[in-house]
């Protein structure tokens, strides 16, 4: 599903050249459970937002779904990570002014999807995520793991074939983390690919493949044969 | 996204930064309202000359003594002393079949007494026809009688305000009055006539104008006011008038025919230009608040960074980025308007309620150029910041918390 082929992701501040992906190249199946480990800096989320499609590599190849991305128009580019892609970040992104609800139709919003089916979709994916009553308030009165669910209902409110979770958990205690894991897993229960990237050894250990990244580089990439 | 969402999410962020809107929004409808209400002043006193001009009476000619090249201009040629314009220079006009009525005047100043009271007054020597090309109602008494205009008459008629001054409370039909070293008697009394143009009539003494003549010891009449059968008539008339005083005057055009129209368009276009100029730099308030939305909306972009990643990561296109924002910037210059327009015409009214002689009203173009310069302007500086939000770098934008 997919395909990265020898990419390259080279910043440049000022004159001096920060090599972020070095040469990265991976393969991913469908409903697979990724989770992504590695030092700070080691380009983990550079990696991500490649996948993402919210940037482009420096060189090589990126294969979503057999189409090559790289080529797409920007118009094209933003109905894939519409329709095909959602993102789940450590620092949740919710629009401060908007309810739950209106965060989570947001996505159906930009699509144009009616108003009658948003309402079914946000309705049936607030209880998916346990926060039917909290569907009226706003970000800042909900705490910290509630935000993160409600992240998670936007990020898979157009029922996307890839879940990208950069540190969902990295904002969280570890009794919402666990239960933000748990949300997570479901989705990847019912065929959605899963990439997780995260610093924590005991989330990692329940992926059934574990890549490591070092430096720009995939360092080591294992698969066990079962989820724990 | 469905124009409908568009809008509603444009308006949910205005009322996000509600502060930041609201001054925004005033300063959009200070211009504007400054525009309509400067350009309902300018119309106002536009449309108050104007009916002041047709007031005066309508299809009207002036004729003066003297040559002068351009209309409206004082009668006077440097070096030429005019002809004089006589009582029988007047009669003669009353050949062409375009004129309907002649009414010659003369126009001084002599003091008016009635027993010990006295003031100096305009004494206006003119004809029984004067009434109707002036447009003029009595309010006790007659006018004029319809005498040959060659015949002095001891009679007069009194301005509105002369008679209160001279006789209060009493009688004043049938009395003697003193002009000058004359006396005439009171025949009638004019209706006051809230009219600021030309004579005050409220302060007139009319008397006829062969007495006016011998009262000032003078042949020539300060004009004739002529009045032409119909509005289309009005050339021929000027023609013929010019005609028959050539032919009176030994063939010398020694006068001036000023058409009231000519008069009236001159001074319309002079106001006309007037209120366009106080629009033009009204408008620049407005360009001064479109400028203060590209920069509230420059903040609010950089603000706003996280956001934008985010709608991006959702799947917004750039173009979708820049429709939202212009959009808001749209909305705001749309509502300041509106907003200004408000105020603006109630400025129009309150400045009504204190000058009511003043026709106040915003004209329909300076409503549909202060709404299309206000919503131009939002739109046109908020192209800048927009178009910022559109190319800004979503992964950068989203790593940043
Ligand atoms: N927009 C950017 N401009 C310049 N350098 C960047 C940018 N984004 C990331 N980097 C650099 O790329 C490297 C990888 O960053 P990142 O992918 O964020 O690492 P991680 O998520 O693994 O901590 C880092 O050295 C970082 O400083
Ligand atoms: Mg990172």
């Amino acid at each position: 599903m997919i395909r990265l082929q020898q990419v390259h992701r080279i910043f440049e501040v000022g004159d001096q050249k920060v090599h972020a992906l070095n040469d990265v190249s991976l393969d991913i199946k469908c409903s697979e459970y990724i989770a992504m480990m590695g030092p700070s800096g080691s380009g983990k989320s550079t990696l991500l937002n490649i996948l993402g499609l919210l940037d482009q590599p420096t060189s090589g190849e990126y294969i979503l779904d057999g189409q090559d991305v790289t080529a797409l128009s920007d118009q094209a580019q933003a109905e894939m990570r519409r329709d095909k892609i959602g993102f789940v970040f450590q620092f949740f992104h919710l629009v401060p002014r908007l309810s739950a609800t209106e965060n989570i139709a947001l996505p159906m919003v930009l699509a144009g999807v009616p108003v009658a089916e948003r309402k079914v979709r946000v309705s049936r994916i607030l209880d998916a995520v346990g926060l039917t009553d909290r569907a009226h308030h706003r970000p800042d009165q909900l705490s910290g793991g509630q935000r993160q669910r409600v992240a998670i209902a936007r990020a898979t409110v157009m029922e996307p074939a890839v879940i990208l979770a950069d540190e969902p958990t990295g904002n969280l205690d570890s009794a919402s983390g666990k239960d933000v894991l748990d949300i997570l897993e479901r989705l990847n229960d019912n065929d959605i690919t899963l990439i997780v990237v995260t610093h924590n050894l005991d989330i990692a250990k329940r992926a059934r493949r574990r890549l490591h990244m070092v430096d720009g580089r995939i360092d080591s990439d294992t698969t066990t044969g079962k989820r724990t | 996204m469905m124009a409908a969402d568009i809008l509603g999410f444009a308006l949910k962020s205005l009322r996000g930064y509600s502060l930041r809107t609201g001054l925004m929004l005033l300063a959009m409808a200070i211009g504007v309202a400054a525009v309509v209400v400067l350009t309902s002043l300018g119309e106002g006193a536009r449309r108050f000359v104007v009916a002041e001009f047709a007031s005066l009476g309508t299809h009207l000619l002036i004729v003066l003594p003297g040559r002068s090249e351009t209309t409206g201009g004082p009668p006077l040629l440097l070096g030429e002393t005019p002809r004089d314009l006589t009582i029988d220079d007047a009669m003669a006009l009353n050949r062409s079949r375009a004129v309907r009525r002649v009414a010659p005047i003369v126009v001084g100043s002599a003091a008016v007494s009635y027993r010990r009271r006295d003031r100096e007054s305009i004494i206006v020597g003119s004809t029984r026809e004067f009434l109707d090309v002036r447009h003029l109602t009595m309010a006790q008494g007659r006018f004029l009688p319809k005498i040959d205009p060659r015949r002095a008459s001891p009679v007069c008629v009194l301005g509105a305000k002369i008679r209160q001054e001279l006789f209060g409370a009493d009688k004043a039909l049938g009395e003697w009055v003193r002009l000058g070293d004359r006396r005439f008697r009171v025949i009638g009394v004019l209706a006051s006539e809230g009219r600021t143009i030309g004579i005050d009539v409220e302060e007139i003494v009319v008397v006829p104008v062969a007495s006016a003549l011998s009262l000032f010891d003078t042949a020539s009449l300060f004009r004739i006011l002529v009045e032409a059968r119909t509005r289309e008539a009005i050339p021929l008339a000027q023609k013929d008038i010019i005609d028959i005083v050539r032919s009176r005057h030994d063939g010398e055009d020694d006068i001036t025919v000023i058409t009231q129209d000519a008069l009236l368009s001159t001074f319309d276009n002079v106001l006309h230009a007037l209120t366009l100029t106080v629009a033009g730099i009204a408008a620049i308030s407005l360009a001064v608040a479109g400028i203060l939305i590209m920069n509230v909306m420059l903040v609010a972009v950089s603000q706003r960074t996280a956001e934008i990643g985010l709608l991006k990561a959702l799947g917004a296109s750039g173009r979708c980025i820049l429709i939202l924002f212009v959009t808001e910037a749209g909305a705001l210059s749309l509502i300041g308007a509106v907003l200004g327009l408000v105020i603006g015409r109630m400025g129009g009214w309150i400045i009504g309620r204190f000058y009511p002689a003043l026709p106040i009203g915003t004209p329909w173009w300076a409503i549909v150029g202060a709404l299309a310069v206000a919503l131009g302007t939002g739109l046109l500086f908020s192209m800048l910041p927009a178009r910022r939000a559109a190319r800004l770098d979503p992964a950068q934008a989203l790593s940043r918390r």
